[in-house]
């Protein structure tokens, strides 16, 4: 089994593509939508974990390439160099995700690497530089 | 009914017997035993910030070199320091930047670099005098080859602060953090319950010569903070309603710790310092204790609209701390999340530090020599001619 990240771009007019249905069914892939950005007639993004075998996975991903829309494979990651973290939240001010929230007992950060989308909103947000992009 | 005065609470502290708990203890405490049974009970309460403080800086004197120079214009790695002084002193605020890293290095990073016991390069230019002849000098400081290097803060502890949204179509980028367009999220600093001048609203205990905690040393309040305004609107019971008392601070950088201050950059903003500060308040009376314990539900504080740019800026919301904490405001039916900018976890360890250094006598607490004003009215700058000036 093997797990991945990635973001699909519909370009306008094919947001009505029941795309996740046939990875589920067609290539036997368990899907997590992370965001969703899509409305009629605009072009839309969406990120998705995939999880499967790997020749299914590949399988999967050229089907999405056939139908018109295109697809980037999340390679970096987001680290968290916690050691240095103050805890001040000023990161949960733009993270879309929730990936990072406050833990409400004791007010400290909470890093959720599932649900981060990589958008990188943090590592400009964070004042102390204690967010950054591994390649 | 048995008050009691510094004296005898230092008597106490001495004697490893004093009663301390902290700013957030003494809620449950009081709700419990009653205001009179524990102002009896307890004798100190502590309180404590650690947030993003622009206005902190540091005097240093290099010791002179040979030939000595009389220093005119100094850089501590790359950053302007200010040289007007005498021959060999200098001030370095926090939010200087550097003239070759720009924003991502400043005075503030000067500071925690040489807390932290790293080598700075120090470079001053001289027109060179009789006395002084030495024009130019380049060379390595580090806290123990310095005379004096001590923080001078012109405005910390801000007695309650505001909140700040952005209602404009593009990302603001402020010292209250990114703030997201169309009212994407709501910023606020302060650490409401346990923060100093919200537990001593009227300034009854913290004045000048109050012994506080600052980053990691012990250091004295040593005036009112520039912008003091303690004349801002009070709710019922006595708490300012946004931002109003501020002190500055004096305490020794050679004692000081990393873990209690911190450079920080702002994106597109510049650099701020995060200034880790506690202040023990002695429980002389009842009124005294009965302000300490005040919670986050009975603090508010204004969110502002930060795309005005202009001096006043609209108020879109008053909430409580109780409110910001939970993680979202609701404005107009639409639910915004909230997200602190000064670290509450932090506070809370400063708190507890300072407890505990109070139990074992290793702090002791000042008498106030003279108080903080409680009547002070912002000035604002208007542009002007030279004799026009309006009442
Ligand atoms: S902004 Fe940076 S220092 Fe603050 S909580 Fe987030 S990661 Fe930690
Ligand atoms: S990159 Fe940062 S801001 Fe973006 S989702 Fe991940 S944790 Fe949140």
């Amino acid at each position: 089994m093997k797990k991945i990240k990635v973001s699909l771009i519909y370009p306008a007019g094919d947001v009505s593509k029941p795309i996740t249905y046939h990875l589920v069914r067609d290539f036997n892939l368990v899907i997590n939508i992370l965001h969703a950005d899509i409305s009629l007639n605009k072009m839309g993004k969406l990120v998705l974990d995939i999880e499967g075998e790997e020749q299914d996975i590949e399988n999967g991903l050229k089907f999405v390439e056939e139908q018109g829309i295109k697809y980037k494979l999340f390679t970096k990651t987001i680290i968290w160099q916690e050691d240095d973290c103050i805890h001040c939240g000023a990161c949960t001010a733009v993270c879309p995700s929730n990936a990072l929230s406050m833990d409400k007992s004791d007010w400290s950060l909470t890093f959720d690497r599932e649900k981060c989308l990589i958008c990188e909103l943090c590592v400009k947000s964070c004042p102390l530089n204690v967010m950054c992009v591994s390649i | 009914m048995g008050y009691k005065s510094f004296d005898e609470i230092n008597e106490k502290i001495r004697a490893g017997k004093a009663v301390v708990v902290t700013a957030d203890e003494i809620i449950d405490i009081v709700e419990e035993k009653g205001l009179k049974q524990a102002a009896k009970e307890i004798d100190v309460v502590t309180t404590a910030t650690f947030g993003p403080m622009c206005s902190s800086g540091m005097f240093i004197n290099f010791g002179h070199s040979d030939p000595p120079i009389r220093m005119g214009k100094v850089w501590l790695n790359d950053v302007p320091a200010y040289a007007g002084i005498a021959a060999v002193d200098a001030y370095i605020g926090a939010t200087e930047l550097s003239e070759t890293k720009g924003m991502e290095y400043g005075g503030a990073h000067v500071i925690e670099d040489l807390i932290s016991g790293k080598d700075i390069k120090l470079y001053a230019e001289s027109y060179g005098t009789d006395c002084y002849p030495l024009k130019e000098i380049t060379t390595y400081i580090n806290k123990n080859n310095i005379n004096q290097a001590f923080m001078f803060n012109p405005r910390n502890a801000y007695q309650n602060y505001n909140a700040a949204t952005n209602s404009s179509e593009k990302i603001l980028y402020t010292y209250m953090g990114t703030l997201l367009p169309q009212m994407g999220n709501i910023t606020y600093s302060t650490s409401g319950q346990l923060s100093p001048l919200l537990n001593d609203p009227n300034y009854r205990t913290i004045g000048i010569g109050t012994r506080v905690f600052i980053g990691g040393a012990q250091g004295y309040v040593a005036w009112e903070g520039t912008q003091h305004n303690p004349e801002q609107n009070r709710g019922e019971n006595g708490v300012p309603v946004g931002s109003s008392g501020t002190l500055a601070l004096i305490g020794d950088i050679k004692k000081m710790d990393r873990r209690f201050i911190r450079a920080a950059v702002y994106e597109k903003y510049g650099i701020s310092m995060f200034v880790g500060i506690g202040i023990p308040i002695p429980v002389l009376d009842e009124e005294i204790l009965k302000y300490t314990t005040v919670r986050d539900s009975e603090i508010f504080t204004n969110i502002y609209d930060y795309s005005v740019q202009k001096r006043s800026r609209p108020v879109i919301k008053k909430v409580s701390y109780a409110e910001l904490r939970s993680g979202s405001v609701e404005i107009n039916g639409k639910i915004i999340s909230t997200a602190p900018m000064s670290s509450l976890k932090k506070a809370r360890e400063i708190a507890e530090l300072l407890k505990q250094q109070i139990r074992t006598g290793e702090f002791l607490l000042t008498q106030p020599v003279s108080n903080i004003p409680r009547e002070n009215r912002m000035s604002s700058l208007d542009v002007r001619g030279e004799s026009n000036e309006k009442d």
